[in-house]
């Protein structure tokens, strides 16, 4: 069945607890940081970095607010990157989770900068070799019956994991509940996504990301047409 | 924890003060959310705005150390709109009590100061006595002398103007703040603290939690299901090691330490173990002696008799008024009077206050063992900065300790759960337990002594025998604390026999049948098992989540402590839905009750005389609104932090509290009101570090998070100061200095105190020098102050003052 998550935003204290648990469980180096004047970091996702908790201080109707925010990949359903590569070898979605999954054949991309641009998140990243790096959803653990490492050690519920089914009931539940507090409470593309976020202001508070850029869900008419004309390189490695 | 984590979700309004609940202490957000989730009101009050603050549905900033300005307003809300539990106040508190005439305050001073001792004479702090010798009330209340009375003249001074010109809290604020946390008081309702270090590490530590217990006190809130005076401890087991005597003043189970005036046991045991005329007191502390020998039973086993006071002379005595704390320790070491040192589990180079002066200190020691996982700031402490390793005589030693997971044993969280842990992963390479290096270490003791000695006695008895095939035994520990019976002992009419485990502390004796390393865990492992190691999650009849197969908890796993002040005369629960115990009309159900005895009325509301007073660890059996046995007052009074940045106190004419402890040598300098020094400085923890980052600054994963130690101010500081977000800076104090990482926020802001602009910034303490390498992160403990609490002596690193310079 789909799987599908939920990040409650409103009840996350930005521990980082799910920052540090997705590293480990992916062993992913962790990278040399400086304190650049803010509890963030690193500054941004990376080839090693797949999950990070954005924070922004912002004034809203005069009341301060610490808006933090785990950014990961959101798994869309038709995702743009898989469109974008063509080459399931490389981006494919399981079947059985719905998991985005990139592979190290995300090197032999045609134009992997075509796939990073087709993300209307902004998330995937690539690696020194040319590879393209993002959040698997934990698809090792998940398919073990295991729930993805980030969701595993929140404290506070904030991250929430399960079928698809389950989870938007859970995610209408919390939606009716957060709307007592805030009014402008909503959910970001969650008919277009398997990791839908419950925010609590305007999603651009929290980050320039949480929702698709505009247009930006669905290829672009250039990255058509280029794969119009792509053969070569990519099928070639296929064929490999 | 008078309650537990579990229970703050039955909270129906939670103030987080004096605490950072959601970045330190993460998961109690779990019940927090459920709490709020139930339509529980969150409040945060902090100096800055924190993560706990970003998940607030209210926030108030106050200048750090002001606690108890802000809380004597919301005393004096409490009394003048009339928002207390009025039957609660009456029937279960001292506030009818009424007190000796000769009582005073004045000037800010009360009753019997002496200045050349700065202490008290607290003789005039006592209550009226009747002819029975029980204390004389007015359950009405009106009484001009009783507590209640002269609780409201108390705090009519703390109007919301004054508290606001000395705390920089807005009056509005202030006003909602009180009315939010006040509802409380409703009988049903319930109110509950979460606090740490922000309230105990001041100079008016032990008031700020008075203050917080007279109003929970007040609203009826102690012994009810999401209420209670709840610490947040700092590590996993600090409760535990409390409860085991790490601290010099005591012996394990809160007993007390004996004094050179007390020679003999008789008069150690007299002087400890309060009495009460009053037939309707439990007066708890009554049974002390049984408690005590016990424990004497337990150093030293058959060497210990009637004959020789169990052995109660081989115990070393502390000094009539002379303490040994913390502060007092590395006074004396800094002054060259101490040879050797363990440190132990412990960094004091980084986590004490004023570490200079600790730093110096540990160089005039002959020798020093690190017992630790890593080399620290306190080992290498010879080769640090501003240190010239030629002119140092210290002989350190590492004994590498293994991590809490490579070993079996208990740790006692802040809910005093004792809970069981198994042996993961084997110790890595030479690393040894802790257990099995004191073993060791005690048998290499008695070899050195078998010989002869200064006073070999009280080593050579020393019952010694925790091993199992030559190895540390956890088990044979957790039995010893537990209990034994020594003999065939009857009770009752029931006989236990020799050398079985003692079932709880009511079974404990003076006469040397029984045994227990600390009798307040009496209970926790006996015949039936090790009940620390229980797991069921079985929920107790009332259903707020007590989990009473889940672990054991103490005192005799009572869940909620004071719960008989849950129910009314009657004996019928306040809260009727989150109820915690009930009277059936034959005996309680729901958690332990406090004491079996039935309600203090009957159905058809006769008093009776079998029954027993809630607050039965207080002598006259009352939650204590005036409490006599402090060193600075038995009401809570505002007094300035040692450094502060106002010239006056706005409540009275003292500036510190008059019995602060205050250290004399070089290193203790200090500037109050001092243009060098003209911000107000604190120091916190962050999520990603622990400690003094012995533990977080070598793992990768936490470093990449928050790399460097850093500063934070407001943008108006930043301003001022030309300060850039994410420059260097140099914060210093009369004692020392550090360059920190400047983190320029909205989360700061400056107060306005009695009309000035005053700035605080906020450094946390995680840093040492040791680690990384690759930059200079310092101790933000470089920066405070050696003086604290006249109860305690926890230092004051919560509100002291700072410089902030470009580099």
């Amino acid at each position: 069945m789909s799987k599908s998550f939920l990040i409650d935003t409103t009840v996350c204290t930005g521990c980082r607890a799910c920052q540090v648990a997705c590293k480990q469980w992916h062993n992913l180096p962790a990278e040399e940081t400086k304190n650049v004047g803010s509890y963030q970091n690193p500054q941004d996702l990376s080839f090693n970095t797949y999950k990070l908790v954005r924070m922004n201080e912002e004034e809203i109707d005069g009341k301060l607010q610490w808006l933090f925010f785990p950014e990961q990949c959101r798994h869309c359903f038709d995702a743009p990157c898989e469109a974008a590569a063509d080459y399931p070898a490389a981006i494919f979605t399981d079947s059985a989770t719905g998991a985005v999954i990139y592979t190290a054949n995300t090197k032999d991309l045609w134009e992997p900068s075509d796939v990073i641009g087709s993300c209307p998140y902004n998330i995937p990243r690539q690696g020194n070799r040319g590879d393209l790096a993002k959040c698997d959803m934990c698809l090792d653990r998940v398919q073990n019956g295991l729930l993805p490492a980030c969701v595993k050690v929140c404290p506070t519920g904030a991250l929430n994991f399960g079928d698809r089914e389950d989870i938007l009931k859970i995610a209408d539940q919390r939606l009716q509940a957060a709307k007592k507090r805030f009014p402008q409470a909503t959910m970001l593309d969650p008919d277009a996504v398997r990791v839908i976020y419950l925010v609590a202001y305007d999603p651009k508070l929290y980050h320039d990301y949480a929702v698709a850029s505009a247009g930006a869900l669905g290829m672009t008419r250039q990255m058509a047409l280029r794969k119009m004309v792509r053969p070569i390189k990519s099928l070639g490695s296929r064929l490999l | 924890m008078t309650n537990h984590w579990i229970d703050i979700k039955n909270s129906d309004c939670i103030l987080i003060m004096g605490s950072n609940a959601a970045e330190n202490h993460p998961v109690s957000f779990k019940y927090v959310n459920l709490a709020r989730e139930a339509g529980a009101t969150l409040l945060s009050v902090d100096p800055r705005f924190t993560r706990t603050s970003a998940k607030a549905d209210f926030y108030a900033p106050l200048r750090s150390g002001t606690d108890i300005a802000f809380l004597g307003g919301m005393i004096k809300h409490i009394l003048d709109e009339g928002l207390f539990h009025e039957e609660y106040v009456a029937q279960y508190t001292n506030a009818p009590f009424l007190v000796n005439k000769d009582y005073r305050f004045k000037d800010g001073l009360f009753s019997g100061y002496d200045p050349e001792k700065r202490a008290y004479d607290k003789s005039a702090w006592a209550f009226q006595m009747d002819e029975n010798g029980v204390p004389k009330m007015d359950r009405s209340l009106k009484d001009r002398n009783c507590v209640f009375q002269l609780l409201k003249k108390h705090y009519k001074r703390y109007d919301t103007k004054t508290v606001s010109k000395i705390t920089g809290t807005p009056e509005d604020k202030l006003e909602e703040c009180y009315r939010l946390y006040a509802a409380t008081g409703q009988p049903g309702k319930a109110g509950t603290i979460m606090y740490a270090m922000g309230w105990t590490q001041h100079t008016v530590g032990v008031q700020n939690i008075r203050t917080m217990a007279i109003i929970q006190l007040l609203l009826g809130n102690m012994g009810v299901a999401g209420g209670g005076v709840n610490a947040l401890r700092g590590e996993s087991n600090v409760q535990g090691s409390t409860d085991h005597c790490l601290l010099w003043h005591i012996w394990p189970g809160y007993l007390k330490i004996p004094q050179a005036s007390k020679p003999t046991l008789a008069l150690y045991n007299e002087s400890a173990t309060p009495r009460s005329s009053d037939p309707l007191s439990a007066n708890w502390w009554q049974n002390y002696p049984k408690y005590s020998v016990s424990l004497l039973k337990s150093f030293f086993g058959e060497k210990a008799t009637p004959e020789n006071d169990f052995g109660y002379s081989w115990l070393p005595k502390v000094d009539d008024g002379k303490t040994y704390s913390w502060l007092d320790l590395f006074d004396e070491m800094y002054k060259g009077n101490f040879k050797g040192f363990f440190a132990w589990g412990q960094n004091p180079a980084c986590s004490g206050a004023n570490s200079g002066k600790t730093r110096n200190a540990l160089g005039k020691l002959d020798w020093m063992v690190n017992v630790n996982l890593f080399d620290n700031e306190t080992g290498s402490f010879w080769h640090g900065p501003g240190m010239n390793p030629t002119m140092i005589k210290t002989e350190v030693f590492m004994l590498p300790a293994c991590v809490s997971v490579e070993k079996e044993g208990s740790i006692t969280n802040s809910g005093r759960w004792m809970q069981w842990r198994y042996q993961g992963p084997k110790p890595l390479g030479n690393s040894r337990g802790d257990g099995d290096i004191i073993l060791e270490l005690g048998h290499k003791i008695k070899e050195a002594y078998a010989d002869g000695g200064v006073f070999p006695t009280p080593i050579l008895n020393l019952k010694w025998d925790y091993a199992t095939k030559g190895a540390y035994d956890p088990h044979k520990v957790a039995k010893e604390i537990n209990g034994y019976f020594l003999k065939d002992v009857e009770v009752k009419g029931k006989t236990y026999s020799k050398g079985t485990l003692v079932p709880s502390f009511a079974f404990l004796q003076a006469d040397g049948s029984t045994s227990s390393g600390n009798w307040l865990y009496c209970n926790s492992y006996t015949e039936k098992g090790n009940m620390a190691a229980r797991r069921s999650d079985k929920d107790a009849a009332n259903g707020i989540g007590l989990y009473p197969e889940f672990s054991w908890c103490w005192p005799v796993n009572r869940r909620i402590i004071y719960n008989r002040a849950s129910v009314d005369l009657k004996g019928n629960p306040w809260d009727k839905k989150d109820w915690v115990i009930r009277w059936t009309g034959s005996g309680w159900e729901g958690d332990v009750p406090d004491g079996g005895w039935p309600p203090l009325k009957s159905t058809d509301g006769i008093l009776n005389p079998k029954s027993k007073y809630p607050f039965i660890m207080r002598k006259h059996g009352h939650g204590q609104i005036f409490g006599p046995g402090r060193a600075d007052g038995p009401f809570p009074e505002h007094y300035e932090p040692l450094e502060s940045p106002v010239e006056k106190n706005y409540l009275n004419d003292q500036m510190l509290n008059p019995v602060a402890p205050v250290y004399g040598t070089e290193a203790d300098a200090f500037a109050s009101c001092d243009p060098r020094y003209p911000y107000v400085g604190t120091t916190y923890r962050v999520s990603e570090h622990w400690q003094t980052g012995l533990m977080t600054r070598w793992q990768p994963y936490l470093l990449e998070l928050q790399p460097q130690v850093f500063v934070e101010m407001s943008e108006e500081l930043a301003r001022l100061k030309g300060i850039q977000n994410g420059e260097r800076v140099k914060v210093s104090s009369a004692r020392g200095s550090l360059e920190c990482t400047a983190i320029v926020t909205k989360r700061f802001k400056p107060f306005t105190i009695a009309g000035a602009t005053v700035h605080q910034v906020g450094i946390p303490w995680h840093y040492g020098w040791r680690w990384p390498q690759d930059t200079v992160e310092e101790s933000a403990n470089l920066l405070t102050p050696s003086t604290g609490d006249p109860n305690t002596r926890i230092p004051e690193t919560k509100a002291f003052m700072v410089n902030v310079t470009k580099i």
